[in-house]
């Protein structure tokens, strides 16, 4: 029910804002930042991180999908749906309004976001949100893409995942958080709409969050080597 | 050669036919479909007389709607073939005839002004023969017609820009450079300079929006080699017309030199120049000529030396001469980015000072003792000290000059001034001012002075300031802040002269061009001022054109690059008034005309 109300109150303002104003085309594109082959010692998965655009140069919705897909067990580890409403608030950033839905095997969750997304001094592109929820996240993402050529590039990236409250069946503990340091080394092979990539992904829970992983028979921290390809259409 | 669709001969009026065509574009290095004329991916050449009366039917065999704008031709409002503004465009399938007399001569071009078609192919080019006498001679003409084809259509070509900006950048800095600067200069001032720049989320790359195209000369590409014949010892005139969506070329003829007689249609006084800039939109007609019985080559490099154009002119065709390499791409300066957001202490280039670029429309202009003229120069608040670091010499202990407003100049070099003398319409200590490949002379605008001014000179009614603006990172482009959709547009009473102010705020070159009325560019000759169609103005630096208000009607006024023009730096000029019968019966439309 929660999650309905949340929905149209995002849709609604979509709606109604993306009637372009001018006659201006509209901006539409997807951006897929991972779509990866993670390995690890016998628990290899699947991931994806995109977002699907369409707007103006004042407003854009974007759909922003997130994932973690097991091979073994066929399930989803994590799968996080966004619905965002993106504006300009300064040369170099947005802010973000929007719902999200997470939908694993397991919990389900319902969150409202509100954020900032852009660039920063020095080139790094950071994501910091906080989402609402039953239990409450803030989330910070930045990344940094270093041209080691014009067409190899090595991208570092880190995403600090904060949970503000204990929630045992999401297995997270407050202000235990998930650390995620990634880099992956790409090649544009098809201008910038196809950049296969090869890297590193760690993940690592602290604290009570690190605890409850533990006592799932998980381990605290995962170092992967990840294959995969970012694109741009 | 270009292929002319019918000609005038002799008659005061003429009938030519256009038809707007799907064509496939063959560059050597890719193709593609595009749009042309006359079903021909050779640029159709129209040639006029002056004084002729013309009329145009344009039939439309594509798709979606079309249009054609008379580059630079004065006419009336209605016929300048700019939809939204002029007229409502071309239909599907429909016939459009245009009528308007031919009341001036020389170099021109036309294309199509609705979404990317120009980009697409659809542009041509027009020759106007004069009534009376040229002041110079010549024995053969060739249009050399140059553009930017690009594997990428107009319309995916802006897309990719809105969703990142440097989609098309393939010379940005990279850790390898960032290596070599430590090695040259010490790994500190590599970092400070990397930092200065990250500082302002800005690239010293950002030189052409657009890489990955193929130039082409008259439709044909570098492999394919453009070839104009002559015999030695013949005066050929070269109409050159920059037709491209967004690429600036530096022009030369290894061998010979070239003596421009014409820019954008007007007759200047001669200037003998190896090697000349044509900006987006420009004409230059040069007279070149080859004495000896060999094979030249005509060499146009993009400005960010991404790409070149090349042609060949020849005793006999078959010929070819030895092509010149690319030269190393530029990078902007501080300079260019015209002081605003950096810290002066971080800084080691081009360091000049903010006030210089602060070009205030009261600034006093200096003739130099070599009677070369400093335009705009802040004298009192430029950095002396640091002016060595610049285009003027780089040696310490120069002589002192001292200036007729009394400042000291410290640390000039007029030796070397004389020699490669700073070009006033580049910021000082730019990264793009141009140097002549082999030392020689390169043209600036100071060179250009007007054969006989059309116009009575006397002083601006008034002025009017244009702050060309952007936000690279989001690809929006505009005039004082605002992008066209959301831009009220510029009223002009006719009968006035207006002096336009343009202070360019961005970090890259902008090529202005205003519809219907002339361009009078302030190189401080006064009467003598060169008049044009498209003002050029570069990163960081302030210049001033004047305008006879003697057009009523609604105008477009626009950066032309392409997709400067189409995301926002674009503007609608309504001129109010006029003589009873001539004024223009002007509605109220509001902003819906884009295209470049």
């Amino acid at each position: 029910m929660r999650r309905n109300i949340l929905v149209t109150a995002a849709l609604v303002p979509a709606l109604l804002w993306t009637v372009p104003a001018s006659a201006e085309p509209l901006i539409y594109g997807l951006q897929v930042e991972q779509a990866e082959r993670r390995f690890d010692d016998g628990s290899d998965l699947y991931a994806w991180d995109f977002d699907a655009l369409v707007g103006t140069d004042e407003l854009k919705v974007v759909w922003r999908s997130e994932a973690e897909y097991l091979t073994e067990g066929k399930q989803f580890e994590t799968l996080e749906n966004q619905l965002r409403l993106q504006k300009p608030i300064s040369t170099f950033f947005d802010a973000v309004v929007g719902v999200r839905l997470d939908t694993p095997r397991g919990e389900d969750r319902a969150y409202g976001v509100v954020g900032v997304k852009g660039l920063a001094p020095q080139w790094f592109e950071i994501d910091a949100d906080l989402y609402v929820g039953e239990t409450s996240f803030v989330r910070i993402e930045a990344e940094y893409e270093g041209l080691i050529t014009n067409r190899i590039i090595l991208t570092p990236s880190v995403e600090l995942d904060t949970p503000l409250g204990d929630d045992a069946e999401l297995g997270v503990g407050a202000f235990a958080p998930k650390l995620e340091l990634g880099a992956r080394l790409s090649y544009d092979l098809l201008d910038r709409a196809v950049s296969p990539y090869i890297g590193a992904h760690y993940e690592r829970r602290f604290g009570e969050t690190a605890d409850l992983a533990r006592a799932e028979g998980e381990a605290r921290d995962n170092l992967f080597f990840v294959v995969g390809t970012k694109m741009l259409f | 050669m270009a292929i002319a669709t019918s000609f005038a001969t002799g008659s005061l009026a003429g009938e030519y036919d256009i038809t707007v065509d799907r064509i496939t574009l063959e560059t050597g290095d890719f193709s593609k479909t595009g749009i042309g004329y006359n079903g021909s991916s050779t640029p159709t050449v129209l040639r006029f007389k002056e004084g002729e009366e013309v009329t145009i039917n344009v039939t439309n065999n594509l798709d979606e709607d079309t249009s054609i704008h008379w580059h630079g031709l004065i006419l009336p409002y209605q016929q300048d073939g700019v939809p939204g503004i002029s007229y409502e465009g071309i239909k599907s399938g429909e016939t459009f005839t245009y009528r308007f007399p031919i009341v001036q001569s020389g170099t021109y071009w036309f294309h199509s002004h609705s979404g990317f078609q120009e980009p697409d192919g659809a542009y041509g080019a027009i020759v106007i023969e004069p009534k009376e006498r040229e002041p110079f001679r010549f024995n053969r003409e060739y249009v050399v017609q140059l553009t930017d084809a690009h594997p990428h259509s107009g319309d995916r070509i802006m897309r990719n820009l809105k969703l990142m900006p440097d989609y098309y950048n393939r010379q940005q800095r990279t850790l390898l450079d960032f290596l070599d600067d430590s090695r040259d200069r010490g790994l500190a001032s590599a970092l400070d300079d990397r930092s200065a720049w990250g500082e302002m989320r800005m690239m010293p790359t950002d030189v052409e929006d657009l890489q990955g195209f193929t130039p082409l000369i008259n439709g044909m590409g570098p492999s394919q080699n453009w070839t104009g014949l002559f015999e030695p010892g013949e005066r050929i005139r070269l109409r050159f017309i920059n037709s491209s969506a967004m690429t600036y070329f530096d022009i030369r003829i290894p061998g010979l030199q070239m003596t421009v007689v014409q820019a954008d249609g007007n007759n200047v006084q001669p200037v003998t120049v190896d090697e000349l800039r044509i900006a987006v939109a420009e004409t230059y007609d040069v007279i070149v000529r080859p004495t000896e019985d060999r094979a030249y080559t005509v060499f146009a490099e993009s400005m960010g030396r991404t790409a070149f154009a090349r042609g060949t002119l020849a005793p006999r065709s078959g010929m070819e001469a030895e092509v010149p390499d690319l030269r190393e791409p530029p990078l902007l300066t501080m300079a260019d980015m015209g002081m605003a957001h950096g810290e002066h202490g971080s800084m080691d280039q081009g360091a000049m000072g903010q006030g210089a670029m602060d070009h205030g429309s009261n600034q006093p202009t200096h003739t130099m003792p070599d009677s070369r003229v400093m335009q705009g120069m802040n004298h009192g608040t430029m950095d002396h000290s640091a002016m060595g670091h610049g285009t003027m010499g780089q040696s310490s202990g120069q002589p002192t000059h001292i200036m007729s407003d009394g400042s000291v100049m410290q640390g000039m070099d007029h030796g070397t001034m004389a020699a490669a003398p700073a070009d006033p319409f580049y910021a000082p200590g730019s990264g793009l001012t141009p140097q002549a490949a082999d030392g020689g002379k390169f043209l600036s605008y100071a060179d250009l002075k007007a054969q006989k001014p059309l116009y009575e000179h006397r002083d601006a009614t008034r002025e009017i300031e244009l702050r060309l603006t952007g936000n690279m990172e989001r690809y929006i482009w505009s005039i004082n802040g605002v992008k066209f959709s959301d831009a009220e547009p510029i009223r002009l009473q006719y009968g006035e002269r207006v002096r336009f102010k343009f202070v360019n705020e961005t970090m890259m070159t902008h090529p202005m061009h205003l519809h219907g009325m002339w361009s009078i560019l302030d190189v401080g000759q006064g009467k003598w001022n060169p008049i044009k169609h498209v003002v050029s103005v570069a990163p960081g630096t302030t210049v001033f054109m004047e305008t006879e208000v003697d057009a009523p009607g609604q105008w477009a006024f626009h950066c032309h690059l392409s997709y400067h023009a189409d995301s926002g730096m674009f503007r609608k000029v309504v001129v109010e008034g006029g003589p009873v019968g001539k004024s223009a019966d002007l509605d109220t439309t509001s902003n819906h005309a884009t295209g470049g």
